[in-house]
């Protein structure tokens, strides 16, 4: 049974507004990143330019150019750090009995509620403690507060489903703890790794809080920081252009990550809320 | 005669290890969690300022209330609990959350049905509806803002040329409308969230159960309200409250779309603010403190409510 | 001398006991089978053999050798589980050898026994492939393989014919059967809920009801002389018929047991009268269940076809030497 027509036009119109509404204000920027000079201020629907003037301005001044690697660092071994700490607790908590460890699993996830600026006065005086202020290991640090507990928690469900069993033959074979996850859990565990590690680097790549407040010199900033930091010399003369040229530099990356991995990001968001 | 042993080699050496294997996520955890919101709530009853932290002085709720008298029984409230733009930022903060979380479930469930629905390149769809998620928050902040602009904002083009305005509106800039280009930045960049949580709740219930109820020949909407809306609802729920707590601590749109205004200032702009702003370091984290407290209280609410199965017992 | 005993084992996690005073003494070579319906402990009893779960009270030996505070893999025992268990992104040999490496042994002589366990099980040829490239029996057959190259002293088997389907079941059987008729010095531990397995493969069953032993003896004792009306009722396909009533109180017991081939039926004549209900007929044998006057329910079997049909009136005779009685207890009384 199909049905009727005016339902299937009325249902992709739908689908249509959805992607219109989804897309517009990237392909916006994008629009307006490739135009220069007085085309800026007119407002055009349709690309009417391919000027790339705004790109040459963004990454030839140099410090963009080490900005963008800034935020490269951080997530990156935001991700490797978080992951190797996660694992091995994740073992932990899903494998093995012991007394306290619901309660454990229960603090460890209350701490992803925090609001980053509860812990803010505190943890500036920690990394003034450490002499980590504006250093960019102030950031990997502070990261840690918001990608360990997703990740401890959708690395210990995950682990809760691989099949006992095969720990247990592993423990037969006389494996250690430590090499039941190298040899037998990690390389069953590289779908979530994935997941939650695609989660971590997106959520590092976008934070803002700490590094407004940690980091204190241009060349030292990360790329949301420094593009919400970009002005002129007035409220008049903000450099637009530049300003979508830098958005689009930065989200590309992005972007590419969900048409890749767009099925394992979702099953990460999903993971942690649904299965609870 | 019969030995006992009550734990054998093996359990011991896993209870060891396992705490082995979770001392550095803890450690981790309470240096950068539990200690600094420890020293957050201290530096709330002291004098603390921002270049003298270790010589700060106990000063008791001076931060919260304080009553200074002036003699001839005049007298008057000082501290957080005084302060009109504090609770300026309280209300903000609140209309922000209800507000934002409302829209967000109504679209992010008429996205998730669409998205429920097996229709061509639908793969493509979700990919296009996680773009506004994945998207910095700070960037999408920039591109509205840019299309929110007074003078040559694509969105006051669009609304004049349908004639729904005569005159360009100052969006970001005036009082009037910060908070609604606030909230339109916020629904549009996280709906995606939302429409995916209720999505997974969507993809749970049982395809038997549609084709029981078309067999039955209930019709379209009765089926949504009786059958779907209930066995999603619990996903919903999930996602509300995930939502709401983060919307509690709205900061990053807020500080780079409208800064300095009262009109959007929540609660973590504020605590920011005398944070850093102002040096009223002690004041700034009292604020924290308070926010803190009240997202607290609703995510134990939360979890004694639902009772979350956190040991995953199994049968 | 005996390769496992089990002295006073118990098992309770917290207040609940789940294995109560096992003893038991199983020789060296033996097939040993624990059956009984789930939920009895018989798997918690091979686990805590095996050293995957902590044993509350007694002690188990192993050789003599007090086993309760070593760990698994020290008790030269090996395991086949349920699942198999392979370790799934790890060749066939990889598997094998993995328990050999972690007893850090040699690769010359990894390779050596890992490959004369392959030869054994005739899985050669699949050395070199994943356990998702194998069949249901094959993947069965790497996990009996990853056990045997450890050379164990006592083998454990967690109901290893569950995940197979009934022809697969039977094949697999009988290798098992082989297997331990080719590992002579080899004490099989075998665990399982269906009585047909036990029956086949077993020297000795221990039957587990509640935690606790009911009987322990060969197939045929069990089947002749059980020691309880539980055993009785477990053991034997189909089911003993158990009577209550009269047809018992005549012979001074609570509940008078007969197996349905311990019956004979007749158109005519014979000590019971009744009614057919239902036939089931399998081709070798034919199921009869008759609703007898004044008696009960009964169930009859009869070799190779019968002409009997529902509501024809038969007349039943039991075997007077086949008959068991138990008092109100469930415990035998001698007849």
């Amino acid at each position: 049974m199909k049905p009727p027509l005016w339902q299937s036009i009325g249902f992709y119109i739908l689908v249509g507004v959805i992607v219109l509404q989804a897309l517009f204000p990237f392909y916006y920027a994008i629009l307006t990143s490739l135009e220069d000079g007085q085309a800026l201020f007119e407002v055009n629907y349709l690309p009417r330019a391919l000027n790339l003037a705004n790109y040459q301005a963004m990454l030839s001044g140099g410090v963009f150019g080490k900005q963008i690697l800034n935020s490269v660092f951080v997530a990156t071994v935001v991700v490797i750090l978080s992951l190797f700490l996660a694992v091995t607790a994740a073992y932990a908590l899903s494998r093995i009995r012991f007394r306290g460890r619901g309660l454990l699993l229960l603090t460890v996830l209350s701490v992803s509620m925090f609001p980053q600026i509860a812990v803010l006065s505190g943890l500036f005086e920690v990394i003034r403690y450490f002499g980590l202020f504006n250093s960019l290991w102030s950031l990997v640090f502070s990261y840690m507060i918001f990608t360990l507990p997703f990740t401890v928690w959708v690395l210990t469900t995950f682990m809760r489903n691989l099949p006992i069993e095969i720990e247990e033959a592993a423990i037969m074979d006389g494996a250690s703890s430590f090499t039941i996850i190298r040899r037998v859990f990690l390389p069953l565990m590289w779908p979530a790794m994935v997941t939650t590690g695609l989660l971590a680097f997106i959520h590092a790549w976008n934070e803002f809080l700490f590094a407004l407040t940690f980091l204190s010199t241009d060349s030292q900033r990360t790329v949301p920081v420094a593009i919400a930091l970009i002005s002129g010399r007035s409220e008049f003369e903000i450099p637009w252009g530049n300003i979508m040229a830098a958005s689009v530099i930065v989200t590309l990356p992005l972007v590419a990550l969900v048409l890749v991995f767009q099925r394992k990001i979702v099953s990460g968001l999903t993971a942690g809320a649904v299965k609870g | 005669m019969s030995k006992t042993v009550q734990k054998s080699r093996l359990s011991r050496s896993r209870t060891r290890s396992a705490w082995l294997f979770l001392a550095p996520m803890l450690l981790t955890l309470a240096i950068v969690a539990a200690w600094p919101l420890g020293r957050t709530i201290w530096f709330s009853f002291t004098d603390a300022s921002l270049d003298l932290m270790g010589e700060a002085r106990f000063v008791g709720f001076r931060n919260y209330l304080e009553y200074v008298a002036w003699g001839d029984g005049e007298g008057q409230y000082y501290g957080l609990l005084a302060d009109a733009r504090w609770w300026r930022s309280v209300w903000n903060t609140i209309l922000f959350a209800v507000v934002s979380v409302s829209f967000e479930t109504v679209f992010g469930l008429i996205i998730a049905l669409v998205l429920n629905q097996q229709f061509r390149g639908r793969g493509l769809v979700r990919a296009a509806v996680l773009i506004p998620w994945a998207i910095p928050t700070i960037v999408s902040a920039k591109m509205w803002a840019w299309m929110l602009h007074d003078q040559f904002g694509i969105i006051n083009d669009m609304l004049q040329t349908i004639g729904l305005i005569a005159e360009p509106i100052a969006w970001t800039a005036s009082p009037d409308t910060a908070m609604v280009a606030v909230l339109m930045v916020d629904i549009w960049k996280t709906t995606p969230f939302m429409a995916l949580l209720i999505l997974a709740g969507l993809q749970m219930v049982p395809g038997d159960i549609y084709e029981a109820a078309k067999l039955d020949g209930v019709p379209p909407w009765r089926v949504f309200r009786k059958i779907t809306l209930p066995l999603i609802m619990p996903a919903v729920l999930v996602a509300v409250v995930f939502r709401a707590l983060d919307a509690l601590r709205v900061f990053d749109i807020v500080y780079v779309l409208t800064p300095n205004t009262d009109a959007t200032r929540t609660m973590s702009v504020f605590a920011r603010e005398n944070l850093f702003d102002y040096d009223k370091f002690a004041y700034g984290s009292a604020a924290s403190t308070l926010l803190f407290l009240v997202i607290a209280l609703i995510t134990i609410t939360f979890i004694m409510a639902t009772r979350m199965d956190l040991e995953g017992k199994r049968s | 001398m005996a390769t496992v005993e089990l002295k006073n084992v118990s098992k309770s996690y917290g207040t609940v006991e789940v294995l109560r005073d096992i003893n038991l003494e199983l020789e060296q070579g033996e097939f040993v089978v624990f059956v009984g319906p789930s939920g009895c402990g018989k798997s918690t009893l091979l686990r805590m053999i095996a050293g995957l779960e902590d044993i509350t009270g007694g002690e188990l030996r192993i050789d003599g050798q007090p086993m309760n505070d070593v760990l698994p893999a020290k008790r030269g025992i090996a395991m086949v589980f349920q699942s198999y268990a392979l370790y799934p992104h790890m060749t066939v040999f990889e598997n094998m050898a993995f328990g050999l490496e972690q007893a850090r042994l040699n690769k010359a002589e990894i390779r050596e026994r890992v490959e004369k366990a392959a030869k054994m099980l005739q899985i050669e040829a699949f050395l070199d492939r994943k356990p998702k490239q194998l069949s249901g029996g094959q993947r069965q057959r790497v996990a009996i393989g990853r056990a045997i190259t450890c050379d164990p002293r006592v083998f454990l088997f967690d109901e290893p014919l569950s995940n197979l389907d009934a022809a697969l079941r039977v094949d697999t059987r009988l290798e098992i059967a082989s297997l331990g008729k080719r590992l002579p010095d080899t004490t099989m531990v075998y665990v399982t809920h269906d009585q047909v397995e036990a029956m086949t493969l077993a020297d000795r069953i221990v039957v587990l009801n509640g935690g606790i032993v009911e009987q322990v003896g060969t197939p045929m004792e069990l089947y002749e002389r059980p020691a309880s009306q539980f055993v009785a009722g477990f053991i034997g396909s189909p089911r003993m018929n158990f009577l209550n009533g009269t047809v018992a109180a005549a012979h001074g017991a609570e509940t008078y047991g007969i197996r349905p081939e311990h019956i004979s039926l007749s158109p005519d004549a014979g000590d019971w009268r009744g009614r057919v209900i239902l036939t089931e007929r399998l081709g070798s044998d034919t199921f009869v269940h008759v609703e007898v006057d004044g008696v009960g329910p009964v169930n009859v079997r009869i070799e190779g076809r019968s002409e009997v049909h529902a509501n024809d009136e038969v007349h039943l005779t039991p075997d007077p030497a086949s008959v068991h009685l138990f008092d109100a207890k469930g415990r035998p009384i001698p007849g």
